[in-house]
C-alpha cells in the first residue's frame, strides 16, 4: 500500500516535471525540472529494492551530471532562451504525433501484457545480502564490461579536455601591457562611480560631473537595461534620458 | 505494479523523445536524451524485480556510467561549437546536407 | 621431275653462319638514325648507305659460300634462338639459292637506290628520316625472304608493310600522300588476313610453320580441300603485297612517295614479295590444281589490267606503276606454272628489279631536273638535255618491251613460252600483254624524250649529279646482261633447283628463239611501238589531256577499281556503321543513359531528404521505431 501511494505521487510529479523539461523556454528551468525527475526516479529505484542504484542515481546524475549541465549553461549563457517559432515545417506536429503514438503503443503493449506475480529479489540477494550480490556480479560476471567502462570514462575525460581546451593565440597580457593600453586609450582614469554629486547614491543613479552634466558611463549597462525594462527610471528627465541612452548603447 | 512502472517508463521515454524533436537548444536536447535514458533505467530496474534477477540493475548501472561519459563528451562538443559559432542551436549546425 | 633438296642444319660459321648480320646491320642503322634523330642529321645518310652496302657484302659472301657447296647441300638452316615455344618454333634463317637470290637483289639494288637517294633527297630537310626508313625496309625485307618459317616471314611481311606505309606517306604534309599511305596500309591488311588464316590452317593441319616440315612429302597426306584453301589464302596475301587483282588499287596511289621509294619498294623488291611467297610455298600450289590455276588467272588478268592502265596515264610514275603491276602479273603467271615457271618468274623478277628500278630512278632524275613535274604532257624533247638519263632510260625501255638480246627478251619470253605449254589461252593473252607493253612504254619514251618542248616556263632541265647517274648506269648494265646471263644454259634454273625443284623437261634456251610465239611477240611489240610513234612521236602531243574515248576513261580511272571497291565495300560498310551507330546511340546508349538519368533524377529528389537538420533525422528515427512497434503489435509478438 505504501508503495502504491509513493508510486502515484512520484509518477505524477515526474511526468509533470518531464513535461516541464520539454516545455520550459528557459534552459535553467529545464535543468531543474530534469533534476526533479531524477530525484523522483531515485526514490522509485529505492522503492523497487534497488538502494544501490538510487544512491548512484543521486550521486552521479543529480550530483555530477546535472551540475555539469548547469556549468555549461553558465558558459553558453544563462539567459539564452529558445524562440517559440518552429522553423522546420511540420516538425512539431509530427513530433507530437509520433511521440504520443509511441507512448500509446507502449501503453497498449504493456497494458495487454499479463505479468506473473513479482518474484522479488529475495532469492537473488539471499546469500550475503544485496550489496554483496551486486558486487559479486559486477566483479565476476561483468568484470570485463566494468573494466571497459573505466577505459571509456578515462577516454571521455581526455576527450572533454581536448575538445574544450583553447589554444592561447596571443601572449598573455601582463600588468605592464594593461596599463600601457589604458594610458594609450581615451580614458586613463577609472570610470566615475554612480551617485557622485547626485541626489541619491543608489547604484542606478548616474553621477553628475562638476559642470552639472550627467556622466552616462557611471551606470552599469545591464542595470540601465533592467531599469528601462522594469520602468524604474529616475524622475529627473535628464537622468532618465541618460539611463535610456545607456541601455540602448548596450543593446547595439 | 510492474505494469504501472513500465507505463510510467514509457511515458517518460515518449516525453523525452518529443523534447529531442521539438527543442532546438542543444543543451535542452541533451537533457531530454538523459530523460530517455533514465526512463529506460526505470524499466530495467522494474524488470529486475519482476523476474527476480539482479542483472537488470547491473545493466542500469552501466547505462548510468556510459551516460555520464556521453554527457561529458557531448557537452564539450557543445561548448566547442558554441565557441566558434556563438550558437547552441542544433538547427544551425546543418552544413552536412545535400 | 626433281624435287627440292633437304634442308640441312648449318653448324659451321662463315658468311652463312653470320647471315643474320644482313638483317641486323640495316636494323641497327634504322635504330641509330631514329633514336639519335637530329644528332645524326649530318652523316645519317652515309650511315644508311654504309649499312646497306655492308649487308650487300654479307649477302655476296654468303652467295659465294653457297656456290662452294654441293648441289644437295645448298639449303642451309641457321638456328638463331627459341622463338615461340608453344608453337614449337625456333627463329632461324634459311639460306638457300632462292633466298640468296632475293637477298642479293634487295641489298644490291637497295644499295644503289640508297646511293641515288643521297642526291635525290639532298634538298629535303628530312633526309635522315628517309634513310632510317629505307634501312628499316631493307631489314624487314631481308627477314621476309631469309626466315626459315612462316612466322618470321610474316613479321618481315608486316615490317615491309610498315616501311612502305611510312615511305609512301613520307611527305605527310601532302594530304594525298597521307591518304595514299593509309590506302596502301588498309588494302595490305586484307592480304595479311589471308596470309594469317593460311598460316593458321597450315599450323592446325601440319603442326608446324617451319619450311623444312612443309615439303611435298609432308603435306601429301592432307586433303585436296585443305591444300586448295591454304593455296588460295596464301595467294590472297600475295595479291595484297604484290598489287595483283583484286587488291591492286593501292599501288598507283603509292606513287605519292619519293621516287627512290617507288623504285625500291614499289617496283623492285617489296611488291615482288607475293611472287616469293608463291614460289616458297610451291609445295602447296603444286599439290592443288585449283590454286595454281587461280594463280595463273590472277597473273594474266593483272598483266593485262596493268598494261591497259599504263596506256592511259600521263603521270610518268603512275605509268610506270601500271607497268609494274603488269610485269608482276607475268611473274605471278610464271609462279603459277610450277617448277617450269619458277625459274623464269624469278629471272624476270630479278631482271625487272633492275630495269624497273632503272626507269623509276630515270623518271626521278627527269623530275629532279623538271621541278618535280610528273605530267609527261609537260615534258618533251628532253634527250638533249639529259643524255645519261635518256640513255639509261632507253636501256630500261628496251629491256622491258623485250627487245632482242636484252633482259626482258629472255625472261618474258621464257614465261610466255612456258604458259603456252600449259594453255594456249594464257599464252596468247600474255603475248597480247607484251604488245600493249610495247605501246605504252614507247608512248612514255616519245612523250618524255622526243617531240617538241612542252615545258612550264620556269623549267630548266639539266642532267643530274653523278651520285644519281652512276646508279642509273650500273642498273642499266644489269638490265642489259642479266637476262642473257640467267637464262642461257638454264643457269638460274639449275641454281634454284635445290630450293624449288626442277621440271622434268628443262627448256632449251636459244640466243634468239625463232618459234611462232617468240616471233609473234616481237611482231606485236613492234606494232605497239609503231602505233605509239604515230600517235605520240610523229603527231603533236596536246599539252592538256584530251577527253578521250570511253576506253581511255576506263583506263584512266584504273579500270574503275576504286569505284568498285567504293560501291562494294566502302558504301555498305558505311551504311553498316551508320546503322550500328544509330543502334548504339538510340538503343544501348539510350538504355544506359536513360537508366543513369532516371537514377540521377530520382537521386536529385531523394537527396532533398538530407536536410542537415538533426531533428528531422531524429523524427524519422522515432517514426520508424513507432512503426516497428506497431508492426510487432499487429503480428502479436509483443
Amino acid at each position: 500500500m505504501g508503495e502504491t501511494i509513493t508510486f502515484w505521487v512520484l509518477a505524477v510529479v515526474s511526468v509533470g516535471a518531464a513535461l516541464g523539461v520539454v516545455f520550459n523556454r528557459k534552459a535553467v528551468y529545464s535543468a531543474l525540472m530534469l533534476g526533479t525527475v531524477m530525484l523522483c526516479l531515485a526514490v522509485l529505484y529505492a522503492v523497487q529494492d534497488a538502494p544501490f542504484l538510487a544512491a548512484v542515481q543521486i550521486i552521479v546524475y543529480t550530483g555530477a551530471v546535472m551540475m555539469l549541465f548547469l556549468f555549461v549553461l553558465m558558459l553558453v549563457g544563462v539567459d539564452s532562451s529558445d524562440s517559440l517559432v518552429e522553423t522546420l515545417r511540420g516538425q512539431r506536429f509530427w513530433a507530437i504525433i509520433a511521440g504520443v503514438g509511441f507512448a500509446a503503443l507502449i501503453i497498449l503493449a504493456v497494458g495487454n501484457a499479463i505479468f506473473a506475480p513479482q518474484t522479488g529479489l529475495a532469492m537473488a540477494t539471499g546469500q550475503g545480502g544485496y550489496i554483496r550480490s551486486i558486487a559479486l556480479l559486477l566483479f565476476t560476471k561483468y568484470v570485463f564490461a566494468f573494466e571497459v567502462t573505466s577505459a571509456l570514462l578515462i577516454t571521455a575525460a581526455l576527450a572533454a579536455m581536448v575538445l574544450a581546451h583553447r589554444e592561447r593565440l596571443a601572449k598573455k597580457a601582463t600588468q605592464k601591457d594593461l596599463s600601457k593600453a589604458r594610458f594609450l586609450g581615451d580614458r586613463p582614469s577609472p570610470l566615475p562611480g554612480p551617485g557622485t554629486y547626485a541626489t541619491g547614491n543608489a547604484i542606478d543613479m548616474p553621477a553628475l560631473l562638476p559642470d552639472g552634466s550627467v556622466a552616462e558611463s557611471s551606470v552599469n549597462r545591464y542595470i540601465a537595461r533592467y531599469d528601462v525594462e522594469h520602468g524604474h527610471l529616475p524622475e529627473d528627465p535628464k537622468l532618465a534620458e541618460a539611463i535610456k541612452h545607456r541601455a540602448e548603447e548596450e543593446s547595439k | 505494479m510492474t505494469t504501472h512502472y513500465l507505463i510510467l517508463s514509457g511515458l517518460l521515454f515518449a516525453i523525452g523523445a518529443m523534447g529531442v524533436l521539438i527543442r532546438r537548444n542543444a543543451i535542452v536536447v541533451f537533457m531530454c536524451v538523459e530523460l530517455m535514458l533514465n526512463a529506460c533505467n526505470l524499466a530495467f530496474v522494474t524488470f529486475a524485480r519482476q523476474v527476480g534477477n539482479l542483472e537488470g540493475q547491473i545493466i542500469a548501472f552501466f547505462v548510468m556510467v556510459v551516460a555520464a561519459a556521453e554527457v561529458v563528451v557531448g557537452l564539450a562538443i557543445i561548448v566547442t561549437i558554441f565557441r566558434t559559432r556563438r550558437s547552441a542551436s542544433v538547427d544551425d549546425a546543418n552544413l552536412l546536407k545535400y | 621431275m626433281e624435287s627440292p633438296a633437304e634442308i640441312i642444319q648449318h653448324t659451321a660459321g662463315g658468311a652463312i653462319g653470320v647471315s643474320w648480320l644482313m638483317i641486323a646491320l640495316p636494323l641497327l642503322g634504322a635504330f641509330i638514325l631514329l633514336v639519335f634523330n637530329r644528332f645524326t642529321n649530318r652523316w645519317g645518310h652515309l650511315l644508311g648507305v654504309a649499312m646497306s652496302l655492308a649487308s650487300f657484302a654479307v649477302a655476296v659472301l654468303a652467295f659465294v659460300e653457297l656456290l662452294g657447296l654441293g648441289e644437295d647441300q645448298r639449303r642451309r638452316a641457321v638456328r638463331l634462338y627459341e622463338f615461340i615455344p608453344s608453337l614449337k618454333l625456333d627463329m632461324g634463317l634459311l639460306v638457300d639459292p632462292l633466298s640468296v637470290s632475293f637477298a642479293l637483289l634487295i641489298t644490291g639494288v637497295g644499295s644503289l637506290i640508297h646511293i641515288y637517294s643521297i642526291g635525290y633527297m639532298s634538298h629535303d630537310p628530312d633526309r635522315r628520316r628517309f634513310f632510317s626508313y629505307l634501312n628499316l625496309f631493307v631489314a624487314a625485307m631481308l627477314l621476309l625472304v631469309l626466315s626459315d618459317n612462316y612466322v618470321g616471314l610474316f613479321i618481315g611481311w608486316e615490317g615491309v608493310g610498315l616501311a612502305s606505309y611510312l615511305l609512301i606517306g613520307f611527305w605527310q604534309f601532302k594530304p594525298s600522300a597521307a591518304v595514299a599511305a593509309k590506302k596502301a596500309f588498309v588494302v595490305n591488311r586484307v592480304g595479311d588476313f589471308g596470309l594469317l588464316v593460311g598460316m593458321f590452317i597450315i599450323w592446325t593441319s601440319f603442326g608446324s610453320l617451319a619450311f623444312k616440315d612443309l615439303g611435298a612429302q609432308q603435306i601429301g597426306t592432307a586433303s585436296d580441300g585443305t591444300l586448295t584453301a591454304i593455296g588460295l589464302l596464301l595467294l590472297l596475301g600475295a595479291c595484297g603485297k604484290s598489287a595483283q587483282l583484286p587488291l591492286q588499287s593501292w599501288l598507283l596511289d603509292a606513287m605519292e612517295g619519293p621516287t627512290p621509294v617507288s623504285a625500291l619498294i614499289h617496283a623492285a623488291t617489296m611488291v615482288t614479295a607475293g611472287v616469293y611467297l608463291v614460289v616458297r610455298s610451291g609445295a602447296f600450289f603444286e599439290a592443288s590444281d585449283v590454286a595454281s590455276l587461280v594463280v595463273t588467272i590472277v597473273g594474266v588478268a593483272t598483266l593485262l589490267a596493268g598494261a591497259i592502265i599504263g596506256c592511259a596515264k600521263d603521270d610518268i610514275k603512275k605509268g610506270l606503276a601500271g607497268s609494274t603491276m603488269s610485269q608482276i602479273g607475268y611473274m605471278m603467271l610464271g609462279a603459277g606454272l610450277g617448277p617450269a615457271g619458277y625459274a623464269f618468274a624469278i629471272a624476270h623478277l630479278i631482271a625487272h628489279g633492275f630495269f624497273k628500278a632503272d626507269m623509276f630512278l630515270g623518271a626521278g632524275s627527269v623530275m629532279h631536273g623538271m621541278n618535280d613535274e610528273v605530267d609527261m604532257r609537260k615534258y618533251g624533247g628532253l634527250r638533249k638535255y639529259m643524255p645519261i638519263t635518256f640513255a639509261t632510260f632507253m636501256v630500261g625501255y628496251l629491256a622491258i618491251i623485250g627487245f632482242p638480246f636484252l633482259s626482258g627478251f629472255y625472261t618474258k619470253d621464257g614465261i610466255i613460252e612456258t604458259a603456252m605449254e600449259h594453255g594456249a589461252w594464257m599464252g596468247w593473252l600474255a603475248v597480247l600483254g607484251a604488245g600493249i607493253t610495247g605501246f605504252y612504254m614507247s608512248r612514255m619514251i616519245f612523250m618524255t624524250f622526243f617531240g617538241e618542248k612542252r615545258w612550264e616556263k620556269d623549267a630548266h632541265p639539266h642532267e643530274s649529279p653523278s651520285v644519281m647517274t652512276v646508279p642509273l648506269i650500273l642498273l642499266s648494265i644489269g638490265s642489259i646482261v642479266l637476262g642473257y646471263f640467267l637464262i642461257m644454259d638454264n643457269r638460274l634454273m639449275h641454281f634454284l633447283a635445290p630450293a624449288v625443284g626442277m621440271p622434268e623437261h628443262a627448256p632449251v634456251p636459244h640466243v634468239f628463239s625463232t618459234t611462232t610465239v617468240g616471233l609473234s611477240t616481237l611482231a606485236l611489240v613492234a606494232v605497239g611501238a609503231a602505233i605509239a610513234w604515230m600517235k605520240y612521236g610523229r603527231a603533236q602531243v596536246p599539252a592538256v589531256q584530251p577527253r578521250g574515248s570511253f576506253l581511255t576513261t576506263f583506263a584512266r580511272r584504273d579500270l574503275y577499281g576504286d569505284a568498285l571497291n567504293e560501291s562494294l565495300f566502302m558504301r555498305p560498310g558505311q551504311w553498316l556503321t551508320r546503322i550500328a551507330v544509330y543502334f548504339d546511340n538510340r538503343g544501348i546508349d539510350g538504355l544506359v543513359n536513360g537508366l543513369a538519368a532516371g537514377i540521377g533524377g530520382s537521386s536529385g529528389r531523394l537527396r532533398r531528404l538530407q536536410t542537415g537538420f538533426a531533428r528531422t533525422y531524429a523524427l524519422s528515427i522515432l517514426i520508424g521505431a513507432a512503426l516497428l512497434t506497431g508492426a510487432l503489435l499487429l503480428v502479436g509478438n509483443i
